[in-house]
């Protein structure tokens, strides 16, 4: 489902003397449908750089990926919108909004944008967010008020709303409490068993251990010493 | 989404005064409900390319070819006039910054928007001022305020009232010059959420000027930069913030303030 084959990343500065700095080279990855695959390696060594090219927010320099039948590198704007509606979703660290949206609604959004009608979309929203235990008095409320533990909860709600055949997830227990990390993970095997294809990043350890089948040290792609 | 044509497939614009350079060979395709961002410094050259796309400029070169309803893909620049102002308030709509340039400030609120669905032909004076009402409620202006004069009303208030002028017609394409421009960032995010739900429950296409790259993050799908009115960098927005291309890209990014 997602095919990640001989990725190579650099960045060049040029507002400070055109530094180029190549971060990712030979970088290669499959994950299959029904699968969860951790990446593992030190801060800086390009884990989030590599899901953030498979979400195509950068660009990728040589190689492929291919998420389902999409070829992302080299991709047109509309099919990466088209892909990120329908096949792939997923749950970042921060959690960017308008402000004075309610929380529902940022929920909803993924739905809505799928044509789902408001009411069902809503009750979707609505029944997501009562399992993450976001109290029903703070759904009409803007989520940018939220604590973070509040608001990574909020992210993940919007995360697993839909049922994308392929996922990313960026720490997505990270800033929980045992409670809703459990409600965290039963998602993610839930995912799983319906066949989603998931790629995350976990420091939490033991929480890896619980839902990864595989793990992929990046180490190995990572072109700075 | 349906039919693989582009909605506004725009080819080599430019247009220069005199000896300067408004903008230069700008060629993109736009599509059926896409929202596309321009940004750049002033003097770069956004507006005058909006306009040239709006019909209110001609350029020097080039084609703007639209899709229209009836006829399938025609270059707008070769139509008649009247054609051309037909389209531009059908299919078209011209959101302005400055809510003074696209409402009639001496006409009511609801005459304000009842203008438009007249000059594509309604008549019935009930079914025109229930319409005005449901616009009005849509853009969240009450329905008492339908017979005040829009200089009666907040800057907020006016800019949607110039979006209701604007949409009520069910257009498809819809062109925006700096339309949180001037308000506070308050009534900013309202008026984006609004935009935002008009876009995706209409299906609407549109091209959206502005110098606010946090407008652009939670508005547009693409994004291109205009420098000297050339095009340097386009794309996927996020794309393009998260990991520019070009020196002048990182620079602006790199710019903005962080709350």
């Amino acid at each position: 489902m997602i095919a990640v084959q001989d990725v190579s990343k650099s960045f060049t500065l040029h507002n400070q003397g055109s530094a180029v700095l190549p971060v990712m080279t030979g970088a290669s990855l499959q994950v299959s449908a029904g699968e969860c695959v951790g990446l593992i390696g030190a801060s800086g060594s390009g884990k989030s750089t590599l899901m953030r090219m498979i979400w195509g927010n950068y660009r990728i320099d040589g190689g492929s990926i291919r998420v389902g039948t999409v070829e992302l590198a080299g991709a047109e704007p509309r099919a990466v919108i088209a892909l990120r509606r329908g096949t792939l979703g997923y749950v970042s660290q921060f959690l960017r909004v308008l402000p004075r949206v309610p929380t529902l609604d940022v929920v909803a959004e993924p739905l809505l944008a799928l044509g789902v009608a408001e009411e069902a979309a809503r009750e979707r929203a609505a029944a997501m967010l009562t399992r993450l235990n976001i109290p029903e008095r703070l759904w009409g409320l803007s989520p940018t008020t939220f604590s973070g533990g509040e608001q990574q909860r909020v992210n993940i709600a919007r995360g697993f709303i839909h049922a994308w055949p392929a996922m990313l997830l960026d720490e997505p227990t990270a800033s929980l409490d045992a409670g809703n990390r459990a409600v965290v993970l039963d998602l993610i095997r839930e995912a799983k068993a319906r066949g989603a294809a998931i790629l995350g990043i976990f420091h939490d350890e033991d929480a890896r251990a619980q839902v990864c089948d595989r793990l992929v040290d990046v180490t190995g792609f990572s072109v700075l010493r | 989404m349906t039919r693989d044509t582009p909605l506004l497939s725009v080819q080599d614009i430019t247009k220069t005064y005199g000896g300067r350079i408004g903008c230069a060979d700008v060629s993109f395709d736009l599509w059926p409900g896409e929202v596309m961002g321009i940004v750049g410094e002033s003097g770069s050259g956004k507006s005058t390319l909006l306009s040239c796309l709006a019909g209110h400029l001609t350029p020097d070169t080039g084609r703007v070819v639209f899709d229209t309803r009836s006829e399938g893909p025609r270059d707008v620049l070769a139509m008649s006039e009247p054609e051309r102002r037909m389209l531009a308030r059908t299919d078209w709509a011209f959101v302005h910054q400055n809510p003074r340039d696209g409402l009639r400030m001496g006409v009511s609120a609801g005459g304000n928007v009842g203008e438009r669905l007249m000059a594509v032909g309604a008549r019935h004076y009930g079914r025109i001022r229930d319409e005005a009402i449901d616009w009005l409620g849509r853009v969240e202006i009450a329905a008492d305020r339908i017979d005040d004069r829009p200089r009666q009303f907040s800057g907020g208030m006016q800019q949607r009232l110039q979006i209701a002028r604007n949409l009520v017609t069910g257009p498809r394409l819809v062109f925006m010059d700096e339309p949180t421009g001037g308000l506070d960032v308050s009534v900013q995010a309202r008026l984006l959420d609004l935009l935002r739900g008009l876009v995706r429950q209409m299906g609407l296409s549109a091209v959206i000027v502005t110098h606010d790259l946090a407008v652009v993050r939670l508005l547009a799908d693409r994004l291109m930069v205009m420098k000297g009115g050339q095009v340097i960098e386009q794309g996927l927005t996020d794309q393009v913030l998260d990991d520019p291309q070009h020196a002048y890209t990182q620079l602006l990014v790199s710019s903005v303030l962080q709350v």
